[in-house]
């Protein structure tokens, strides 16, 4: 067990001129569940690679613990990549699939028979363990390939888009268990994904890289509740924030009739490249639904509507006489937004509604570089 | 009430009209038996099913789609630079039961012709050292994978199809699902490729033991470290760069004869000297697979392995020595070998054992064969005579090993896919 160390490591592939990953600094917990998220391309799986020693690392180190490790080789690093592969061997019992690794060691036999023990406790294994693979389901056999990396008692595992290869009801089983093993064990484990509901179902804390730069690091409820930038704020969480560009005057944000206060502070902190204009963002939950004249709300004709039992969702357009409708951006689409509604009081397609964003529930950043006020 | 009907999406190169004829909306483990081809099976943890098309056999592997596409692309990069691994046939999409569930997607491959997963050649006749040449051709295909930047990721005996050629096999890779083509290889990916590679091998080995197919007294951890001992030698004769003084530039031909005896031929041998020009470096840069292959699809158009081709070209150079004609042109002979030799030896297997071995390799055992019954009868048995003894007492008791349509789509000797329980049934 030992905590994880990025130092300014850079990976610049050959022939290319922008880093795939860009000076990362990010330091993780002995213990901790750390995930690397992003879109295709961000520089999560390279900056696993680079830790696993897969990637050649150009600039900056890498440290596991105290040990700097940058030019280790992968196999003398003290990691575990789970379930790169996992072919389950038929003829060999349960014990002896988990434990085989050690055995090609040299461990003395005691010494792996106690190990796969633990393990096998940790993974309810433990019936199984004189069985050969055929007896068990599939998940189970999930549980043998997680216990084959356990008993080589790592420093850290490695998981890099585990879920992928796995139809979707072992998706859902998988990840869980992953979870709840992790907390047992406390191993520090570095998770790749694409997919931020993974991210924040399993994470203690979540890395949003884009482009090869970190963007914010930080607990589920952190990256939820203060994204640090535009991009955070619209890949975290699902049905994506709303955001929207509105041009300032005086004091007031203005979409088409719509004028929202805007706090002198702000206005104070705005840039030269903001050029009077101000990024807002709302999640779908953070409004309140009015009738469509309300002075002060936003006019939101109803497109469709998206009955889920404990929640409802309306997806709208703004109308189109404000011109400043283009501006706004949500997972629905351009000069689209998605609101969270009463599913008891649901509207009607093609109504209008209202609608006002909830004080304090306003997400403010700079038009120009993106970044929260 | 009609079924929900099909929206399949095929994704192949060359689309096969006759893919549609397949139960699609079957899961692959429930397909009847009548499609299938009886084929042995590796282990793997995803549904594999041969099946015949067109005077074919596929292969075909339920995966999730996104892997599907991912390893299909990869399959189509790789044969383009000519690495030995299994043809891409095409991605199959959008399949659903009848009762509208969906299935999974699927990836189909042709299948190599003549070629056996290596718990085939496990289960039949056990020859003690063919644990070590199945080693030696995944070395082989490993460096020549690392060559062209290919990082596999997950290298085993399972993910591998092995041909013979001639005394030895030549391994074809078969799953990509792990791998990631890059320019250029790092030494760290390299030095994992091989661990991992090392470690599969000993515990497919393992196994094999406790299955009670392979003797109790064969060290698999040996023959682990066997593969990484050939994989660096071979890597360093093939890549490593070499010193050596002016006067000794006789270095520079012994090192591509090196390497044309390892089977490869150099496409570009970087030279430099030293400031004062007393000490040379060579490196190769660019090795290609096949020296002996190729030299005699030159000679004679035929087009085998690395090793069949060396064995032909030795039998080739001694009929030119044989009929005395080395002052001769080369192609001239080859050909007269070719249509004198070669041909009425194998056209003398008839038609209904032609699928038990790929003519190259039936030259191979007539050769051996035919110095087998001169050595036992002390004379020199000609190659006629030979070749009938050899039709008559040993071809036919030779297993099938291009592909057999079956009505039995279980082998006794292939050891399956573990079956999949619903959770947490156990049998006894």
């Amino acid at each position: 067990m030992a905590s994880v160390t990025f130092d300014h490591a850079t990976r610049v592939y050959p022939g290319t001129e922008r880093p795939a990953v860009d000076a990362l600094n990010l330091h993780i917990e002995d213990g901790e569940f750390l995930v690397l998220v992003g879109p295709s391309g961000c520089g999560k799986s390279t900056s696993l690679r680079m830790l696993a020693g897969l990637e050649d690392v150009n600039a900056g180190s890498i440290r596991i613990g105290d040990r700097d490790v940058t030019d280790v080789q992968p196999k003398d690093r003290d990691i575990a990549m789970v379930f790169q592969n996992y072919a389950l061997y038929p003829h060999m019992s349960v014990a002896d699939n988990m434990g085989f690794a050690l055995k090609i060691a040299g461990t003395p036999k005691a010494e792996i028979r106690q190990r796969v023990e633990e393990a096998a406790q940790i993974l309810d294994l433990t019936q199984y363990l004189d069985r050969k693979p055929k007896a068990l389901s599939g998940g189970q056999r999930q549980r043998v390939a997680m216990g084959r990396a356990i008993v080589r008692q790592p420093q850290v595992f490695l998981m890099d888009e585990p879920l992928s290869n796995l139809d979707a009801k072992l998706r859902v089983q998988t990840r869980t268990q992953i979870a709840s093993l992790q907390r047992r064990l406390g191993v520090t484990t570095v998770y790749v994904t694409h997919d931020q509901t993974e991210a924040l179902t399993m994470g203690d804390r979540i890395a949003v890289l884009k482009d090869g730069l970190l963007q914010q690091v930080g607990t589920p409820r952190e990256m939820y509740d203060t994204p640090q930038n535009v991009f955070v704020a619209g890949f975290i969480g699902s049905p994506a924030m709303n955001i929207a560009t509105f041009p300032v005057m005086d004091g007031h944000a203005n979409l088409g009739r719509t004028r929202i206060p805007v706090e002198r502070s702000i206005i104070d902190a705005f840039t030269e490249e903001d050029r009077n204009h101000l990024t807002m963002g709302f999640r779908p939950e953070a409004v309140e639904v009015l009738p469509a004249n309300t002075p002060d709300a936003i006019p939101v004709i109803v497109n469709i509507v998206e009955e889920l039992g404990s929640d409802a969702f309306v997806y709208g357009s703004l109308t189109n006489e404000f011109g400043g409708a283009a501006n706004v951006h949500s997972g629905a689409g351009d000069a689209q937004v998605i609101v969270r509604v009463d599913p008891r009081k649901v509207p009607a397609k093609g109504e209008t509604i209202g609608i006002k964003i909830r004080n304090g529930e306003q997400h403010l950043f700079h038009a120009g570089s993106g970044e929260r006020f | 009430m009609s079924p929900t009907p099909q929206r399949l999406q095929i994704t192949a190169a060359s689309p096969d009209p006759a893919l549609l004829d397949l139960p699609w909306d079957v899961p692959l483990e429930e397909w009847p038996a009548e499609t299938l081809a009886a084929l042995p099976r590796g282990i793997s943890r995803h549904i594999v099913r041969f099946a015949r098309l067109s005077g074919r056999v596929i292969a075909i592997k339920e995966i999730g789609e996104t892997v599907a596409y991912r390893e299909y692309e990869l399959l189509r990069q790789l044969s383009r630079i000519d690495v030995p691994s299994v043809e891409p046939v095409g991605v199959i999409t959008g399949r659903r039961a009848p009762d509208g569930e969906p299935l999974e997607a699927v990836l189909i491959t042709e299948h190599l012709q003549f070629s056996l997963p290596y718990r085939a050649l496990f289960s039949q006749s056990l020859r003690p050292d063919t644990a070590t040449r199945l080693i030696d051709a995944l070395a082989v295909l490993l460096v020549r994978l690392h060559l062209a930047g290919f990082y596999w990721g997950d290298v085993s005996l399972s993910n591998t199809l092995f041909r013979r050629d001639a005394e030895t096999f030549e391994a074809y890779l078969v799953d990509a699902e792990t791998g990631d083509l890059h320019d250029k290889l790092s030494e760290g990916q390299r030095a994992y490729d091989l661990e991992v590679a090392r470690v599969n091998i000993i515990g497919e080995l393992m196994d094999l033991q406790a299955g009670e197919f392979l003797e109790d007294d064969v060290d698999a951890v040996a023959i682990g470290n066997a593969l990484a001992e050939r994989y660096t030698d071979l890597w360093r004769a093939l890549t490593e760069v070499e010193t050596f003084g002016y006067g000794e530039r006789w270095r520079v031909q012994a090192r591509i004869d090196r390497l044309n005896d390892l089977g490869f031929d150099v496409g570009e041998l970087d030279i430099t000297t030293d400031v004062d020009g007393t000490t040379v470096h060579i490196q190769p840069k660019v090795v290609d697979a096949g020296h002996h292959s190729r030299r005699l699809m030159r000679l004679t158009g035929l087009d085998v392995g690395e090793n069949q081709a060396r064995r032909l070209l030795n039998d080739l150079d001694e009929f030119r020595a044989a009929t005395d004609r080395q002052a001769e042109d080369e192609s001239f002979v080859a050909h007269d070998w070719l249509t004198g030799v070669f041909e009425p030896a194998v056209r003398r297997v008839p038609r209904e054992l032609r699928g038990k071995l790929e003519p190259a390799q039936v030259f191979h055992e007539l050769l051996d064969h035919r110095w087998y019954l001169s050595q036992q009868q002390q004379r020199d048995v000609p190659m006629k005579e030979a070749a009938k003894s050899y039709v008559k007492n040993i071809l036919p008791n030779r297993p099938d090993e291009r592909s057999i349509l079956g009505v039995q789509a279980g082998d006794i000797r292939e050891t399956a896919q573990i079956p999949v329980l619903p959770d947490d049934e156990i049998i006894g």
